[in-house]
């Protein structure tokens, strides 16, 4: 089995673009993709995206971005798992390139999320990824919900409120020289305890930042891919999904899709947990970071916090963690942020980081999650030689 | 922006639910459930009885909102919290009655009926289950 590649990556910087449409945030970063990609054909189309529908009164996203980069005729759907829009998208461009029926597909993730200008109407919108009829119509935001997990996490492991801004801290400093990320500055653990209450124990600077931003790659075989200077593969994805509403789950402290999607991710690699030099997780809020180095095999239960205070994350660690910011940092447009991640990745193992780049790594891995962890997508990759 | 308004069917298809606290019994492994499920989520069986849950129960986690979502902008702050009943079965709901900071993991809750949401200005108004402390 030829493993797809990864030959084109493009993307946006993110922020608040109020010159720009979701439609031209797509084509700008596909028309990169592409460019990178040396102009390959293309023979579908899939998008990432979770709330053009609410925020942008816009669906049908295959056809729209289809004519807006001149590709109109070509296959063209997009596909949604809440925050985890961006790799679904990314995994059913490698599974339509594997099955052999296409050979290159373009997969791009959009968000454009500043077309509401309210906080309360972003939040609704973002609490669509919950339970409508068990939590969200009584009052739960998103925010929220993940609150709930944090203070039962601080709770089993015995975590003070320090021991949660680790995370965000080396986010920030990681994303002060990354051209792309949202939050370029750096903060101290003063300014993280000092942040505002979002809900409680959940503060501010726990959570990623609301910004637009469209990110691309194109995905296609080694044995037809134009530029073969700087293919990763992708050696290996899994899915799985966990009970939409935390409150039914046996252990609000493990994200047992995250588990799953990773088994099942070095499975098809044929790799381990320590294989991994680079790592890319979701931390839209601090506790999700942490179980998603569980999940990942990188850290013991309960120790994350250990981990990231140790420097073992930052850059020139052992095992380099977000070296671009993160969600927190780089930014979470939402149904974008799986495909960042990826290309991020891609540019790492393909030596093109710039100003984030780490030393010789080989292999890496990206977790997106969608919901409060219901719907989780990983992609391993792995540098070509 | 309709995600904030009231969805008045769905809110009648679960009254039963909102109001009176029925739920699930999977009559092959025992489990109960909240909501009724049609395939017992622990064991596939679908011999699935409809029952009445205890309306005590004690909380797990909570939250304390003070970024509402449109609708809830009264409440704020308001607590939210995961409450496992007396036999075993978990809910999520918001907590009344009771000042947010008195809150704590164990707190005893019994069910009481209260206004949730609106549709819009003049629409319908939902009531369903929120927890307060318990009174004896």
């Amino acid at each position: 089995m030829q493993k797809p590649v990864i030959a084109g990556v493009g993307f946006t910087k993110i922020t608040a673009h109020w010159k720009y449409s979701l439609k031209d945030l797509a084509a700008e970063a596909a028309l990169k993709a592409l460019d990178d990609a040396g102009n390959s054909e293309i023979d579908a189309i899939v998008i990432g995206n979770m709330m053009s529908g609410i925020i942008n009164g816009q669906e049908n996203l295959g056809s729209l971005v289809a004519e807006s980069i001149g590709l109109s005729g070509v296959p063209g759907v997009k596909v949604e798992a809440a925050c985890a829009s961006g790799a679904a998208a990314v995994m059913w461009a490698g599974l339509s390139v594997l099955s052999g029926v296409f050979d290159s597909v373009l997969a791009v993730g959009v968000e454009k999320m500043t077309d509401v200008t309210d906080n309360e109407d972003v939040s609704s919108a973002l609490a669509t990824a919950a339970d409508y009829d068990y939590e969200v119509f009584f009052g739960a935001t998103f925010p929220s919900l993940n609150a709930l997990v944090m203070r039962s996490y601080a709770k089993t492991y015995k975590l003070s409120p320090e021991d949660f801004g680790y995370l965000p801290i080396l986010m920030h400093k990681n994303a002060v020289d990354v051209a792309h990320a949202q939050l370029r500055f750096p903060i101290d653990m003063n300014g993280y305890l000092n942040s505002p209450i979002i809900s409680d124990p959940l503060k501010l600077f726990d959570c990623a930042p609301i910004g637009d931003g469209a990110a691309a790659l194109v995905i296609t075989r080694r044995d037809v891919a134009k530029n073969s200077d700087h293919l990763v593969e992708i050696a290996g994805f899994g899915s799985a999904t966990d009970i939409l509403a935390t409150y039914r789950r046996d252990d609000f402290t493990r994200l047992r899709a995250a588990e799953l999607a990773t088994k099942r991710a070095l499975s098809m690699a044929e790799l381990e947990s320590k294989d991994f030099d680079i790592v890319q997780i979701h931390d839209a809020f601090s506790v999700i970071g942490y179980l998603n180095l569980e999940a990942l095999g990188v850290v013991e239960k309960g120790k994350a916090h250990e981990f990231i205070a140790s420097g073992d994350a930052e850059r020139s660690g052992a095992l380099p963690v977000n070296p671009e910011g993160g969600l927190k940092a780089r930014g979470h447009p939402v149904g974008a942020t799986g495909i960042y991640q990826i290309a991020e990745l891609a540019l790492q193992l393909s030596g093109r980081a710039a100003s984030s780049q780490v030393e010789d790594a080989k292999v890496g891995v990206a977790m997106n999650v969608g919901g409060t962890g219901s719907n989780v997508i990983v992609h391993v990759l792995r540098r070509v030689e | 922006m309709w995600a904030y308004k009231l969805n008045i069917p769905s809110h009648w298809r679960l009254l039963s639910e909102r109001y009176r606290l029925i739920g699930g019994y999977c009559e092959d492994c025992g489990h109960k459930m909240f909501p009724k499920q049609k395939i017992c989520p622990k064991c596939r069986s679908e011999r699935i009885k409809t029952i009445q849950l205890p309306k005590k129960g004690k909380v797990l986690t909570y939250t304390i909102v003070q970024t509402p979502p449109r609708g809830f902008e009264y409440y704020t702050p308001y607590v939210l919290a995961i409450i496992e009943l007396e036999d075993g079965t978990k809910i999520f709901s918001q907590l009344t009655d009771i000042e947010p900071l008195d809150v704590q993991e164990g707190l005893e809750v019994e069910m009481t009926i209260r206004k949730i949401r609106v549709s819009g200005e003049s629409g319908a108004i939902a009531y369903a289950y929120k927890f307060r402390p318990c009174s004896t």
